[in-house]
């Protein structure tokens, strides 16, 4: 038997480390597209686009793509999110447009709308061509803080109504979690950074990366200086177990890891022999499953409650259980074990929900030996850490409060994405983005009729 | 188990499943194969005068596709057989000769003159086959040298023709007729007149099925020219219905025997045309688009709807749907029917909903429970029983048209007082 601390690189060949981050989900053929189009019923008052949270016209670009018009059927998707090539991937269109098809009725099968979506968009950027122009110059002026889905669905709109955007990133690059924090399987080819040069080329948009709130950036400046500003924040904080030992070297934050996983080589990345990960949510699957895609031997999950009460979807699901990833539910961890080395196992109670429908500790306890383990609790807006910038928004359960149109408590500034609440979707992002830009650029309009 | 056996105008087959005069019929290899696959006969590729042979282009079929569905209508500007008659005949006589049960007709096309029809006759007469069918019909090419729809197009001509090869054969003689004319029961008329034992219908419909947007030509596009061809395939068979239905209803024609032929592609369409007096059926696009071994579906389909209505023969249902084909102004005014929407079927498509607002009476109201579920129900008052509704909705039996019985007796359109010739 190995010694404990087994984390390696290597684990597989460098072929079979490609070809487990291949494509998830292979690209539709012309063929498939086609046939997939003409089962589409062209539904009216389609409960597909009710289920969109950013309210695509389904049926119709369906349509387009079945009459031989992919360009149009790509122009109808971003004309309504502009990220729809992102969305098309990693929407869990299981809980959304594809659910609520009444093909599901009538066949136990929905129309594979996100197949359909990408086949769209990968068509349109295949050509380059850019088919939305900006309006003339507004001279209005806009800060956007965070170059994530929302806060890019947001200069977008803008741009496109003529107003100046200057987009502020954090990090080296623009993109957000499109870029750092989405499953490498889901996201090939430098998609992401793609995109985000597509949604820049419609020009008005000036991006400056490595300035952060807090840091480079001060929001009262912001107010000062541009006619609005729109917070796209994210997240800045990840939850902890709460637990001693947690800084034990082998127990990482699962999106952390992710981020290198997008961002290095592939085969000069370590993971361990046996890895454990905490956590119910799609980036405990994402996790699991790339740790197993590196080499890892095992893979495990441990979730408090139960299948049915996690986060990742039935779908994600699958795909750590097709994996090999093992899903250990109603288990939560108690004790890290380590030696000086670092990490050696978790020790978990197993859960039961008690007659008050509260999760509780059964008494009975287990270990799971490992070499390595991610944390996947989730993440939150910690508003501290940008100083005290936020301190005049309302804020509530770590999340900045909005209006319908993602107006904060400060008329003038807005918000949209992980730091507002709802439900961490790329796909509510760019919908809080796009509606916050119609708002500023509604309010603009007020202004100029009435001046 | 249904007995498939045909007896049409004194040809027998062992079914009535015959392919049409066509590319599928062109040379004793491929009447071969069709034989093997169990075809209840055919009628030969149309043979020409002797002498060089007609010479084909390049390409030439062009079809029409619905939402993904190839090939719905076809249309070809092949002519008749570019083969040496003395060939055909003798592969004629030797495919009949090994397949004696089988149905074997041989369609002709010659000039206009008594001359060449008696030549031609007197050769085939030699082959042993079963009988002739004049091709009438061809709509391009040969029609500009006077012959197919040029004969076909003119009812003395049809009678002219068809007298001189009942003079000059012994063999039963069938005309085939062209659907490029404004009314088919003046050429089934002449036919008739003419002394014709059967005739078949339709032959193709002139057309241009697609127009390539690249070469700005029709297609079949030859050298970036195209021109019209006979169209045919699952399209056509509507209008062949209705061309057969007027020839088995009509007085001077009716109980002629009829061959029918039009989009024909499975044992329903088959049945549909025997229901309306065909007596045997041809088919081409069909094996045109799967090969020959959908005749085994076509057979075993037919042989057990017979059997589920207690059918032993084609003779026991063969032309029943013919006393219920009338003119509109006989239909009664007075019948009414709404629809019903079964919301136990229903899939919340909204289709139904949409193309009734749309598109015809506002009949159909639409409600959302607090939980999302659309549902859809008949305004009884506002629904005219147009039937649009059930004609669009995807889910078979979710919506029907219930008989509504409103006490009121048989009243037709010539009895009825909007009409100013109301004879009541």
């Amino acid at each position: 038997m190995k010694p404990v601390h087994d984390i390696a690189n290597g684990r597989l060949s460098t072929q079979q480390i490609q070809d487990n981050f291949s494509d998830l989900h292979p690209p539709l053929t012309d063929m498939q597209a086609n046939a997939e189009a003409a089962r589409c019923l062209f539904c009216h008052d389609a409960p597909c686009i009710e289920a969109c949270p950013t309210e695509i016209n389904i049926p119709g670009f369906i349509r387009r793509i079945a009459m031989g018009n992919a360009t149009g059927a790509a122009t109808e998707i971003l004309s309504a999110n502009i990220m729809g090539g992102t969305c098309a991937n990693v929407c869990p269109v299981e809980e959304l447009c594809e659910l609520k098809c009444v093909m599901n009725t009538a066949e136990h099968k929905p129309i594979t709308i996100g197949l359909l979506q990408r086949y769209a968009t990968d068509h349109l950027f295949a050509q380059e061509t850019q088919p939305f122009q900006r309006a003339a110059d507004s001279g209005k002026r806009v800060a956007v803080v965070g170059a994530g889905p929302a806060g890019l669905a947001c200069a977008h709109r803008l741009a496109m109504h003529g107003h100046h955007v200057d987009l502020f990133e954090a990090r080296p690059k623009a993109g957000g979690l499109n870029e750092y924090g989405i499953a490498a399987y889901k996201m090939l080819d430098e998609r992401a950074a793609k995109e985000v040069q597509f949604i820049l080329d419609i020009g008005g948009i000036t991006l400056h990366t490595g300035k952060a709130l807090g840091v480079e950036l001060k929001l009262a400046e912001l107010r000062s200086e541009y006619d609005s500003v729109f917070l796209g924040l994210g997240h800045n904080a990840v939850n902890h177990l709460g637990l001693d030992g947690e800084d034990s070297p082998g127990l990482f934050n699962a999106v952390d890891y992710i981020e290198k996983i997008r961002q290095q080589d592939l085969t000069g990345l370590p993971v361990g022999r046996r890895v454990l990960v905490i956590g119910g949510g799609n980036t405990a699957i994402d996790i699991a499953v790339q740790s197993k895609k590196l080499g890892a031997e095992s893979v495990t999950i441990v979730y408090r409650r139960g299948q049915q009460q996690m986060s990742a979807t039935w779908h994600e699901q699958e795909i750590a259980q097709t994996n090999g990833v093992l899903i250990n539910t109603w288990a939560q961890p108690i004790a890290i074990q380590h030696d000086d080395n670092g990490l050696t196992g978790i020790t978990f109670e197993k859960t039961r929900l008690n007659d008050d429908g509260r999760l509780e500790g059964t008494g009975e306890q287990f270990e799971l030996a490992a070499d390595m383990a991610f944390k996947a609790i989730g993440q939150a807006l910690d508003a501290t850490a940008v100083g005290d910038e936020l301190r005049d928004l309302n804020i509530q359960r770590g999340r900045i409060v909005i209006d319908d149109e993602r107006r904060t408590s400060l008329p003038d500034v807005y918000a949209g994405g992980d730091c507002v609440a709802g439900t961490d979707l790329t796909v509510a992002a760019v919908q809080d983005g796009k509606l916050a830009a119609e708002a500023i650029h509604k309010g603009f309009s007020t202004e100029v009729q009435h001046g | 188990m249904a007995d498939l056996s045909c007896n049409f105008a004194g040809v027998k087959s062992p079914n009535p499943f015959w392919l049409a005069s066509a590319p599928p019929t062109d040379k004793q290899y491929n009447v071969e194969r069709a034989f093997e696959a169990g075809w209840g006969g055919v009628v030969w590729k149309t043979l020409g005068e002797a002498g060089p042979p007609v010479v084909n282009v390049s390409s030439r079929y062009g079809a029409v596709d619905y939402n993904g569905q190839r090939m719905v209508g076809l249309n070809n500007i092949e002519l008749i057989t570019d083969r040496p008659l003395e060939v055909n005949l003798q592969e004629i006589t030797a495919v009949k000769k090994a397949w004696p049960d089988r149905a074997m007709v041989v369609s002709l096309m010659v000039p206009c003159e008594e001359s060449a029809w008696k030549n031609i006759l007197q050769q085939v007469e030699q082959t042993g086959c079963d009988a002739v069918e004049l091709n009438f019909g061809c709509p391009h090419g040969m029609s500009e040298r006077g012959m197919g729809s040029a004969v076909g197009q003119v009812p003395k001509y049809i009678q002219m023709v068809a007298e001189w090869c009942k003079t000059h054969t012994y063999l039963p003689v069938f005309v085939k007729l062209t659907p490029n004319i404004t009314d088919v029961r003046f050429a089934a008329r002449a036919a008739h007149a003419g002394g014709a034992d059967a005739v078949s219908l339709i032959n193709t419909i002139n057309s241009i099925v697609s127009v390539d947007l690249d070469q700005m030509a029709p297609q079949p596009t030859v050298a970036g020219k195209g021109t019209h061809g006979g169209y045919c395939g699952p399209a056509v068979k509507p209008i062949a219905m209705h061309m057969v239905a007027d020839i088995a209803r009509d007085e001077q024609t009716r109980g002629m025997p009829i061959s029918g032929i039009g989009g024909i592609s499975n044992w329903r369409d088959a049945a549909e045309f025997i229901a309306l007096n065909c007596g045997s059926v041809q088919v081409c696009t069909a094996a045109m688009r799967f090969g020959f071994a959908i005749i085994d579906e076509m057979t075993n389909g037919l042989s057990n709807w017979m059997d589920s209505k207690g059918y032993r023969t084609l003779d026991d249902f063969r032309g029943q749907a013919v006393p219920n084909v009338t003119d509109w102004q006989y239909l009664d005014m007075n019948y009414k029917t709404i629809a019903s929407i079964d919301p136990g079927k229903c899939i919340e498509c909204g289709l139904c909903y949409v193309t009734c607002e749309d598109t015809s009476h506002q009949a159909i109201s639409k409600t959302k429970t607090a939980d999302g579920k659309r549902i859809y129900t008949v305004i009884d008052d506002e629904c005219v029983g147009c039937n649009l509704c059930n004609l669009v909705c995807p889910v078979p039996e979710c919506i029907s048209m219930v008989e509504v019985d409103n006490g009121l007796p048989y009243m037709n359109w010539t009895q009825h007082p909007n009409n100013p010739m109301s004879n009541t």
